[in-house]
């Protein structure tokens, strides 16, 4: 027994040297990997969102913190709460900070336009998500809204095939520029279709209940309508509970867009309350931050950098083509991006 | 209902009132409506019609009840919009449906209580008190207690989507809720003798007080029963879209629903005005709404036109019964 104790004893006692030796060793260097880390060490990324609290800003600011811890860098989170003011302010103070990169996620084209060319005059790197902004800064990452309201408005038009051709769409608020780009892109379908009449355009202010309230009554105006092009999937909740409420489930096509979170979206495609919906998934957009991010941070200080976006790619969502994984849920962020 | 009469004023019997105008111009609004959109004047068209604006009305009468008693609630949206996405937030981490009731039941109940006493025992101006208290729900719901913006109601609710989907003898639940509000808020108003209070409150509190009305204790309850309705109207706008958009908060929904108390009739000064008048003003935007809508007009287009009205009906109001040292009160705006 002794022998054998000893005999673990020594054991150990090299196992322990060995690993103290490697431990003690120059870490591995490939040419490229420890100057990745270096250059995103200890650096401050700063993110100002429309609001945090809701899906798409507390998916991305989960997905970035996953790479700064992993990185070591530090991300700063500055929540206007919807306020346009409050945000250009955060942008304006963000500055004296000096953070190497402030990822905005623009309100309209217009709003932080002369900030963001400030900004960027003070040598600080500046990534846009899922609107742009008139300036054209270093990155972009987000989505192609006209493209979203093409893909709505063509679904729609076929979903209206040999039907009444009556359509609505049920606006968010439209003075935001998502809202008017996508408007734009549907009309322009619209426009070429003439067996589509729309017999109901109007604004619900993004919200749910006036979304209810509008399409009830388009619906009892139009109980023949065959297709609604939702701007937003937590407002046309409002749109479908019409829909139902007329007992027209089934016969009123409903396209919805959004982020991709498991309750605004696959839930509701799979309870029938939309028939499909163009989601922009949030968790490849925290990735594509992430590596926009790393790519901002490993460029020498004040060499320039050719704009360039990230697009995210939609996935269509629609009850044939529903699967476990086709959306996520916030507690599955850190590991989609992982 | 009738109106508590200030001292001194004019004894015509037939006065026309901003609540006349008001209803008179809704019904010539309607009536034109009638005649030139195909489908609005169908039952099934006025449903709708009150059934959109149902939420706004019950905001309006616990809005009205505070006013009347020379206050105002500021914080009513707030309130509505945090308690009620707690509640179904519980509901969906799996908490007994009586026991989330109950529990969000009592936040409303406190947050009320909480603006009664700053007002009455602090002295705090209502505007300033429940100005406050509606940043502070919603900070510390946001906070604390709800870590999403939109609180989707989880499936399977059926108690709770009964308060705004689904008919009962062919009239939808919101309508239903409505009128139930109204009703207990009439009675209270006419009959309770609190209610009455409420009214010598409104009028002149430092003479109410004088003549033996527990003042204090009146305004706390005041609102908390302005509170109870925004969790009533929160119940419907939640069972109506089977969501709760905190977000409401940030809207412009308190100010609609001064505009409906207001453009009623009642005196922003207190004591002034009824029930009746919160549903001639909510009828009023109720039409307009409901017209626009049938007839397609854009959005921008539609506020000029609400604007345009809301102003005339202010106009014709001022100018039929001009304001004098009789007439106004203080605190009146």
């Amino acid at each position: 027994m002794k022998g054998i104790r000893k005999m673990l004893a020594a054991a150990v006692a090299v196992a322990a040297l060995a690993g103290g030796s490697v431990a003690r060793a120059e870490p591995y260097d490939d040419g490229v990997n420890q100057r990745a880390y270096t250059a995103m060490k200890g650096k401050k990324v700063a993110f100002v969102p429309l609001s945090m609290g809701f899906d798409l800003t507390q998916g991305w600011a989960a997905a970035m913190k996953v790479q700064a811890d992993a990185m070591g860098y530090e991300l700063i989170i500055r929540d206007p709460n919807w306020s346009t003011d409050a945000g250009a302010q955060q942008i304006t103070q963000l500055i004296s900070q000096k953070p190497d990169i402030i990822v905005v996620h623009n309100p309209d084209r217009n709003a932080y336009a002369r900030l963001l060319k400030r900004v960027q005059g003070q040598g600080i790197k500046v990534l846009q998500v899922n609107l742009k902004s008139e300036t054209t800064t270093e990155a972009f990452v987000g989505v192609d809204w006209y493209k979203i309201g093409e893909h709505q408005a063509n679904s729609v038009v076929e979903a209206c095939k040999g039907k009444s051709g009556k359509v609505a769409i049920m606006q968010g608020r439209v003075t935001d520029p998502a809202n008017f780009i996508t408007v734009q892109a549907v009309k322009d379908v619209f426009a070429k279709h003439p067996e589509i009449q729309v017999v109901s355009d109007q604004s619900s202010e993004w919200d749910a209940t006036k979304a209810q309230g509008i399409a009830a009554t388009a619906l009892k105006q139009n109980p023949d309508m065959c297709g609604i092009v939702g701007l937003w999937d937590n407002m046309d909740v409002g749109t479908a509970a019409a829909i139902r409420e007329a007992g027209l489930t089934g016969k009123v096509f409903l396209s919805s867009s959004g982020g991709g979170r498991k309750q605004a979206d696959c839930d509701m495609v799979e309870s029938g309350t939309f028939d499909e919906v163009v989601i922009y998934d949030v968790a490849r957009q925290g990735r594509d931050l992430n590596a926009a991010i790393a790519f901002l941070l490993q460029q020498d200080g004040e060499a320039k950098v050719n704009p360039f976006a990230l697009i995210t790619p939609l996935k269509v969502v629609t009850k044939a083509n529903l699967k476990p994984n086709s959306c996520w849920q916030m507690e599955q962020i850190p590991d989609l991006v992982q | 209902m009738e109106t508590v009469t200030a001292p001194g004023a004019s004894k015509v019997s037939v006065k026309i009132t901003q609540e006349w105008i008001v209803f008179a111009l809704a019904v010539v609004i309607f009536a034109l409506f009638s005649l030139i959109l195909r489908g609005f004047a169908t039952v099934d068209n006025m449903l709708a019609l009150v059934r959109n604006v149902s939420i706004l009305g019950i905001l309006s009468v616990g809005m009205a009840l505070s006013i009347l008693g020379r206050g105002i609630d500021l914080s009513i949206v707030a309130t509505m919009a945090v308690s009620v996405a707690w509640m179904i937030l519980m509901l969906g981490e799996g908490v007994a449906p009586p026991t989330a009731f109950a529990l969000a039941l009592a936040f409303v109940v406190l947050v009320g209580a909480a603006n009664g006493f700053l007002v009455a025992y602090v002295e705090i101006p209502a505007v300033f008190t429940t100005l406050a208290m509606g940043g502070l729900v919603y900070g510390l719901g946001r906070f604390a207690m709800i870590s999403v913006d939109i609180v989707n109601l989880p499936p399977g609710q059926d108690w709770l989507r009964g308060f705004g989907s689904g008919t009962l003898a062919g009239i939808p639940a919101p309508v239903i809720v409505f009128a139930v509000v109204c009703v207990v808020a009439y009675l209270f108003l006419s009959y309770a003798k609190a209610g009455r209070f409420v009214y010598a409150l409104g009028d002149n509190p430092a003479a109410a007080r004088i003549s033996g009305v527990p003042v204090r204790p009146l305004i706390v309850l005041q609102y908390v029963i302005a509170a109870l309705i925004a969790f009533c109207a929160g119940l419907v706008m939640t069972a109506n879209v089977d969501s709760m958009n905190t977000r409401i908060v940030n809207s412009t929904l308190v100010y609609d629903v001064i505009l409906v108390v207001v453009l009623g009739g009642i005196g922003l000064g207190g004591g002034k005005g009824g029930i009746r008048n919160v549903v001639v003003g909510t009828l009023l935007i109720g039409i307009l709404l409901n017209g626009m809508t049938i007839m397609n007009i854009p959005f921008l287009m539609q506020n000029i036109i609400k604007g345009i009205i809301l102003l005339a009906a202010i106009v014709a109001d001022t100018l039929l019964n001009p304001r004098d040292e009789q007439t106004s009160q203080q605190g009146d705006i």
